[in-house]
């Protein structure tokens, strides 16, 4: 390196101050109660310009004014142009003021952010996605995405998980997709009373039950660590490559920017190299305790 | 269960995949007494505290797993649907079953006695090792899923 | 390093006595000029004005865990080595705003950032240091690159100091970031202190530097006052006091997760966060909210966080790395392995601050060391069985 060129790196002529950091504000238009601790939101740009396209897979940093930032995976329709859309849970400080923003109610947006599923590798191929709890929020795009091109793809095979039949998200959607011919669904819970007639059982124990060519499939995996290395062992040992099945990761992020440090998962900054990631990249990393 | 006339049976390897590879004189033993039920839902497939007296080879339908405790609303653990099996109990002491078998959805089950099971197998060991190599891979299995849920992975 | 600038022909001298012209020269050119300065027991860096500020004649004294400043035989002015102190507190600020907003009929307005940054004038840059600002360089870089650490570190100077004496806790020369000062500078000065004679290498290695050159009462230096700077940095290099092996050190850590060592260190580290907060490239930090009283006007703030914390990686149900084993163990490899695959260097560049600042004297090289032995002797115990 010449002496110059570490030096003349850094533009000189950039603004002082951090525009990346500062968050765009955005009116809440619709809230909907999806469960009694999560919903869902509807956001539009409050300067009436247009919400950035995204990727399914990929997550905003959501503001709350005088609370905080926390991430939110992005939960719309990535094959039109509408509002912007988050399913929310309320675990802490700043997701439960998020939760109980009204519309006419102003949060701030910056993002999308990450690397999302790899939607274009799975043209072509059976498609297996398993989502657990609100696992289901990030990949909902997907669904979008396998629905409004169907033709696209070849067996979509879904699996859809929650702790009790009234943690399950999207419910009436959900529903209308399991009607479908084109593609099957399958929703269980790990416990439900006597009012429950769908199946009760871990993710992993419908499984079997799907239907996909190993040779050419890809998985997109969403929910809790634990059941995602579960899932991921379960569809290696159906016969899919390691690098066929993506898990998306979640770490503590505090800037989304791989500057904070927070996200660091190995040599990864999920925030940048994930949050989708493949098994293949994961699997090492997922053996060692408390990384 | 009637004791008149019962539908005479012929288990074949292709009936569940549990059968698949087992001798025919092992299939010929396993059909004496063995029973195909059709059951609506609501049925009991067996009641916990019961003597357990069969494996049950699910067809189609779903059965659901059922633990109830005085001060705990009754709630499923568990369902079961068609290529699973059903029902150890009868390997194990106190040979009874732990929990309710409760029928959701209209169901077509093999129901295996167990005591002609139990008698050929102990006279055929190397079939008796096969039978249980056959079962504890699905006995491990469930308990992974307990395992799993155990750590309610869902949890909040 | 290219042969013309090893030549005597950019180098110059600078008497002792004419000092304090750098001072005014930086003054003159809009600097604020930071530099080493005595102050609470230590030598630190603060801002300086004159040539007496400098720790005229102070040394420091370090081992694992214990730092004491001394008196010299001699009046040098850099005859110290590196104390608690380091550049990033002023390219990357402990504590930073990074906007503000206030409630507004549309919800609320983000107001527009500070004005310029101020020019900065970076006075005894070690090599060592050099090389952590350029590892910082790469880490606000990038698509995000943070334009205010950019902007600082755009209109900063640095003039380095060649040390003549490494200390005990010193290790740069395993690191290859020293003890020469590397190109990468925009003046760097050499300590030149002999009987009767007390003078300053001069080269300069920027167009900036030689701005400020050009204000100095400089001569033109001979090969006999290079090869006195060369003779300091073979003294240095031989008084290294620790060493590190680095050709496996990546591969040893990302492959051993699961080594007793890292428990037995951290029945010892105390998870003080005190090595994050003096190492030179650590660089994780937290977000806070910081509204007024009224509530209508809020300020986002980074500080300075480290891995060494519990709230780290907090998740919704509790933390990632509960134990003071994995947090050590993520400090470890990402400083010396997983750093490597991020920004395509060690994040260590060998100053020994994190060993003089721990207080109970936990010693990195020393940890290295014991890794790779338990790790070695678990591979011929296991190649034995075979
Ligand atoms: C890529 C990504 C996508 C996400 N998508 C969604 C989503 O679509 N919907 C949703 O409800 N949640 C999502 N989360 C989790 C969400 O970010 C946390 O629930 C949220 O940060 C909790 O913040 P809090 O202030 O309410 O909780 P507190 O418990 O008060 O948080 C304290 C600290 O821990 C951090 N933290 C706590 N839980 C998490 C967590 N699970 N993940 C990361 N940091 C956490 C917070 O950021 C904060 O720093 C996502 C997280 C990541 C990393
Ligand atoms: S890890 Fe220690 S020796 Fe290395 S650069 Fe940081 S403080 Fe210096
Ligand atoms: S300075 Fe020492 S005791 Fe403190 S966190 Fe670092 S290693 Fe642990």
């Amino acid at each position: 390196m010449g002496p110059e060129s570490v030096a003349a790196s850094p533009t000189s002529d950039a603004v002082p101050g951090l525009p990346e950091y500062a968050p765009r504000p955005f009116l809440l238009q619709d809230r909907r109660q999806e469960t009694s601790d999560t919903v869902t939101l509807t956001l539009v740009p409050a300067d009436g310009g247009t919400v950035p396209s995204f990727r399914p897979g990929q997550f905003n940093m959501v503001y709350a004014f005088g609370v905080g930032e926390v991430a939110i995976s992005i939960s719309g329709d990535p094959t039109r142009d509408g509002p912007l859309v988050h399913t929310i849970r309320a675990v802490g400080k700043v997701s439960t003021a998020l939760t109980r923003l009204r519309p006419g109610d102003v949060v701030g947006i910056r993002g999308p952010y990450g690397q999302g599923w790899p939607i274009d590798a799975a043209e072509g191929k059976d498609v297996v996605v398993v989502a657990g709890g609100l696992g289901l929020a990030p990949l909902r795009p997907v669904l979008y995405e396998l629905i409004g091109h169907r033709s696209r793809y070849g067996r979509v095979e879904i699996v859809f998980g929650a702790r009790s039949p009234a943690d399950l998200l999207y419910y009436s959607e959900v529903q209308e997709w399991r009607r479908r011919t084109d593609l099957r669904l399958q929703v269980t819970v790990d416990s439900a009373d006597r009012s429950w007639y769908g199946d009760v059982g871990v993710v992993t124990q419908r499984l079997p039950d799907t239907r996909f060519d190993a040779s050419r499939a890809v998985a997109f995996v969403c929910g809790p660590e634990i059941m995602m290395r579960f899932v991921a062992q379960a569809l290696e040992a159906r016969g899919l490559a390691e690098d066929a099945v993506w898990l998306s990761m979640e770490r503590n992020m505090k800037c989304a920017i791989a500057q904070c440090g927070h996200c660091q998962y190995g040599p990864l900054f999920i925030c940048r190299e994930g949050p989708v990631l493949s098994y293949r990249r994961l699997k090492p990393l997922l053996a060692w305790k408390e990384l | 269960m009637t004791n008149g006339e019962k539908p005479v049976i012929r288990l074949t390897s292709a009936t569940h995949p549990f059968l698949e590879g087992f001798d025919a004189e092992f299939l010929a033993a396993a059909s004496e007494g063995a029973e195909a039920l059709e059951l609506p839902p609501e049925a009991m497939v067996f009641h916990s505290g019961e003597r357990a007296r069969h494996l049950y080879l699910m067809l189609e339908g779903k059965v659901a797993l059922e633990i109830e405790a005085p001060d705990h609303p009754r709630i499923t653990i568990q369902t079961i649907g068609p290529r699973e099996v059903l029902g150890w109990s009868w390997l194990v002491p106190p040979y009874t079953w732990p929990v309710d078998a409760r029928v959701l959805k209209p169901t077509r089950v093999i129901a295996l006695d167990a005591g002609v099971l139990e008698r050929h197998l102990e006279a055929h060991p190397d079939v008796g090792y096969r039978f249980l190599r056959r079962l504890i891979p699905v006995i491990a299995k469930r308990l992974d899923e307990a395992r799993i849920q155990l750590v309610d992975i869902h949890g909040t | 390093m290219g042969a013309p600038e090893e030549g005597p022909a950019r180098h110059y001298l600078l008497a002792r006595a004419d000092f304090q012209s750098l001072f005014d020269a930086l003054a003159r050119e809009g600097y604020t000029t930071l530099g080493p300065t005595v102050r609470d027991a230590a030598i630190v860096y603060a801002e300086i004005r004159n040539v007496e500020d400098l720790p005229i004649g102070w040394t420091d004294r370090q081992g694992p865990g214990t730092y004491r400043i001394e008196r010299r035989k001699d009046d040098a002015l850099f005859g110290y080595n590196v104390g608690p102190h380091s550049w990033k507190g002023y390219l990357y600020p402990s504590r930073e705003r990074l906007w503000a907003a206030h409630r507004s009929p549309s919800g609320f307005t983000v107001e527009p950032p500070e004005a310029a940054p101020p020019r900065y004038a970076f006075l005894g840059v070690r090599a060592c240091e050099l090389q952590a600002i350029a590892i910082q360089d790469r880490v606000f870089d990038g698509p995000y690159a943070d334009p205010a650490y950019r902007a600082r570190r755009a209109s900063s100077l640095r003039i380095a100091v060649q040390c003549g004496q490494a200390g005990p806790t010193c290790f740069c020369a395993s690191m290859g970031t020293g003890p020469r000062v590397g190109p990468d500078h925009d003046l760097a000065l050499t300590e030149l202190l002999g009987p009767g004679s007390h003078r300053f290498l001069v080269q300069v290695g920027s167009p900036r530097g030689a701005a400020i050159a050009d204000r100095l009462p400089l001569r033109p230096a001979t090969e006999e006052d290079l090869r006195a700077r060369d003779a300091l940095v073979d003294q240095a290099t031989s008084s290294m006091g620790r060493s590190l092996r680095t050709d496996d050190v990546h591969d040893l850590l990302l492959g051993n997760p699961g080594l007793h060592r890292w428990e037995e260190v951290a029945r010892r580290c105390l998870a003080c966060t005190n090595c994050t907060l003096a190492c030179p490239t650590c660089f994780c930090s937290t977000t806070e909210e910081v509204p007024d009283l009224s509530g209508d006007r809020v300020e986002r703030w980074r500080r300075w966080d480290s891995c060494f914390t519990l709230a780290f990686t907090q998740l919704g149900k509790g933390s990632v790395r509960r134990s003071p084993t994995s947090r050590y163990r993520q400090w470890l490899t990402h400083k010396l392995a997983s750093w490597q695959d991020q920004f395509g260097s060690s994040g260590c560049v060998g100053c020994g601050r994190c060993i003089t600042w721990c207080p109970v004297g936990i010693d990195l090289t020393e940890e290295v060391a014991a890794l790779r032995e338990e790790s070695s002797a678990k591979t011929a115990v296991s190649g034995g069985e075979r």
